[in-house]
């Protein structure tokens, strides 16, 4: 994918984008808002990373800007600024996601990727599948195989939030965000426990497991033999 | 500015000047409406008296004739202090009296006069000195003309007496009221003054100083007082503060130490590309355990700074009560704990659902961290944490109860403090923030959070104000 980085930090935007080089994608960087919004303008790209505070045009307005022009490149802005007011001020300005410094690149690579796909086509299907696994979102019935898996409903949102993603990387935040809608850290790791039981009952008695843990990043579920 | 400057520019001095202004109009307002009453009285009674006499004097003509009449006249006028008498003929000749010099044409206009007028006695003796008389001109039957007045020397002495009094007090309520204004505005001003060299200490940096109150209860007290209260805030806040900032520089600079000295030993000691990644991949821990340190005091100094009043809206703390315990219910699990969740009433609050959730969260990890099944199978006891929900009165209590080792009463409130840990709980991860962050939200709502003994465990309990916090007031 082509990604545009916005960031007034020369050092963090080169960072950025040799990463991105480096995991197979192809990033450009611009250090200020109104270069940044020139750029997005030609709409060539799959992602825009937005830093918040940036010289000349802050990044909420550029994508306010950008935004009214018609151009819905997703973009996912970086702030320093970590609380959930600016969260949601940065989303209500039309950001698609949010990630407050300092973050880890494996979390800002998953987002990207998921933002990526969303605009690929919304994931909209009634039936997820990965491999055996069929997730049936209107009947929220669960099957492997012949197998009928009975699921929590918090189990179900999770599994159905890891199957839409399937072949990427979530993260804990991510689910955290998106399946408790829960904006903070909780000090312990309860998002692992959550994964284990679901892994019990999605992969236990298989000898093909699905649900993959990603070190120091997070969990994907995919199908092995593929 | 001069000091004289400075004491007319005063509140206390303006204030004198306009009730000064107000006095003396008042006074003189009064005098005036005293003299000319006076005077009115006065001619009233020399109206009276000359009228009487005149009936008299008519009296004596009726039955005497002009003769009687000019001896009865003669008689009276030589009396000390009489009244002015005058008979005339009809061509002006005069008979009898003790007044001469009269003003041309008097004696033509029967009815009341004011005129100058001599005594024939002075004329007499050489002085004129010109004299006022209230008059009245009768006419007799028979052509003869009677005159009696009065003499206005007396009515015009008091007159000017009044006057000059009225004078005097006017000048004597200036002079009395600037000095007594001046004495007020230069006692105020003094303490003003104090008032104003003790702040000017304090914003030099001295917050230990408090303002001199006077200890009379006055406004300046008042104000005072409030003042110091005010600074005692202040200084409460900034011990705080500079408690905050020392925890902050010992427990983040001891993994940034720890950080720092993993990486200086790979550097040193590392030979190939494992031991490399084993030793990034702590550094990656630690600074994870950094920022995550650095979000919870963020999000205390947050909660503390009362920002996040703007988002507070209406939701149900039952509900947080089963998201919360339906998140940490398999961790309670793997542990072996039975996390209970008692909220099946619904009790709305108004509030910061987000923080709301970390704060209950982070009392139920501790909860979690703190209880070990093994300690109480051995003991008898059911390992179980019971999450609660419930509205009292006009509050909402939020309860965590486990069946851990508690927390010492002496402890208690210490523990709610930023970093504080007690010695036994070193060991367990976390950052010593979650209690604090617990009772800062607490606080934030308008609300606390207790620390009580579960008997035995402990029993944390944040109570929330239903209609969320109310503003202070003044």
């Amino acid at each position: 994918m082509r990604l545009l980085v916005i960031e007034d930090d020369r050092d963090a935007a080169d960072y950025l984008v040799k990463a991105f080089r480096e995991v197979g994608h192809v990033a450009d960087a611009a250090t200020d808002g109104e270069d940044g919004l020139a750029m997005a303008l030609d709409g060539q790209y799959d992602v825009l990373i937005v830093d918040r505070m940036l010289p000349k045009r802050d990044g909420l307005s550029l994508i306010g800007a950008l935004r009214d022009k018609g151009i819905e490149t997703p973009a996912l802005i970086l702030s320093a600024l970590g609380q959930v007011d600016d969260r949601v001020k940065g989303l209500r300005a039309g950001g698609d996601d949010y990630l407050p410094k300092p973050y880890s690149f494996t979390e800002l690579l998953a987002r990207t990727e998921v933002l990526a796909r969303r605009r690929g086509g919304r994931n909209e299907e009634t039936v997820l599948r990965v491999g055996a696994l069929a997730l049936d979102r209107l009947s929220h019935q669960v099957r492997r195989g012949e197998d009928e898996i009975s699921l929590q409903p918090r189990e179900f949102r999770l599994l159905e939030y890891l199957m839409k993603h399937a072949g990427q990387v979530v993260t804990r935040t991510m689910l955290l965000e998106n399946v408790w809608d829960y904006h903070f850290d909780p000090q312990t790791n309860v998002i692992d426990v959550h994964i284990s039981r679901l892994r019990s009952k999605i992969d236990k008695g298989f000898s093909q497991p699905l649900l993959h843990t990603v070190r120091g990043a997070g969990y994907m579920i995919r199908d092995g033999a593929r | 500015m001069t000091a004289l400057g400075k004491l007319f520019r005063t509140t206390t001095f303006k204030l004198t000047l306009v009730y000064l202004t107000v006095f003396a109009l008042f006074a003189a307002f009064l005098l005036g409406y005293f003299a000319l009453n006076t005077r009115r009285l006065i001619t009233e009674q020399i109206t009276d008296t000359v009228n009487a006499e005149i009936t008299g004097l008519s009296e004596q003509y009726r039955l005497g004739g002009i003769r009687r009449l000019v001896i009865v006249v003669d008689a009276r006028a030589r009396r000390p202090g009489s009244s002015l008498y005058l008979v005339t003929t009809f061509t002006g000749e005069a008979l009898a009296g003790n007044v001469t010099a009269l003003a041309p044409g008097i004696l033509d206009n029967p009815g009341w006069t004011e005129t100058v007028y001599h005594r024939i006695d002075e004329a007499e003796t050489g002085e004129h000195p010109d004299h006022h008389a209230l008059v009245r001109v009768f006419q007799l039957p028979g052509g003869f003309r009677l005159l009696v007045g009065r003499d206005l020397e007396e009515r015009e002495r008091l007159y000017h007496i009044v006057l000059s009094a009225g004078r005097w007090s006017v000048a004597i309520v200036i002079v009395l009221g600037l000095a007594g204004g001046l004495f007020v505005t230069r006692r105020v001003l003094r303490r003003v003054d104090a008032m104003t060299e003790t702040t000017r200490t304090i914003m030099a940096g001295d917050l230990g100083e408090r303002l001199p109150v006077a200890g009379t209860g006055d406004e300046l007290d008042r104000l005072a007082d409030n003042l110091n209260a005010m600074l005692e805030r202040i200084e409460a806040l900034m011990r705080g503060l500079k408690e905050v900032s020392d925890n902050i520089a010992h427990d983040l600079k001891t993994p940034l130490t720890r950080l720092r000295n993993r990486s200086e030993e790979a550097l040193r000691t590392a030979k190939n590309d494992a031991e490399y990644r084993t030793a990034l991949e702590a550094t990656i821990e630690e600074s994870e355990g950094l920022i995550r340190t650095f979000n919870a005091l963020l999000m205390i100094a947050r909660a503390e700074s009362g920002q996040a009043r703007e988002d507070m809206r209406e939701f149900d703390a039952a509900e947080i009560a089963r998201d919360v315990g339906e998140l940490y219910e398999p961790l309670a699990e793997e542990k072996g704990i039975a996390l209970k969740v008692d909220a099946d009433t619904p009790a709305k609050v108004t509030g910061n659902r987000e923080l709301v959730s970390q704060a209950l969260a982070n009392l139920v990890d501790n909860a979690i961290k703190y209880t070990e099944p093994r300690d109480l199978v051995s003991n008898g006891a059911t390992p179980e944490i019971v999450v609660r929900a419930l509205g009292e009165g006009d509050r909402i209590l939020l309860t965590v109860a486990d069946r851990g080792p508690g927390i010492p009463e002496a402890d208690r409130s210490r523990v709610v403090e930023r970093f504080v840990r007690l010695e036994q709980s070193r060991s367990q991860p976390g950052s010593g923030l979650g209690l604090s962050l617990a009772a800062a939200v607490a606080r934030l709502h308008g609300g606390e959070l207790t620390l009580a003994d579960n008997e035995p465990g402990l029993k944390s309990i944040i109570a929330l104000p239903r209609g969320g916090p109310v503003q202070m007031a003044g």
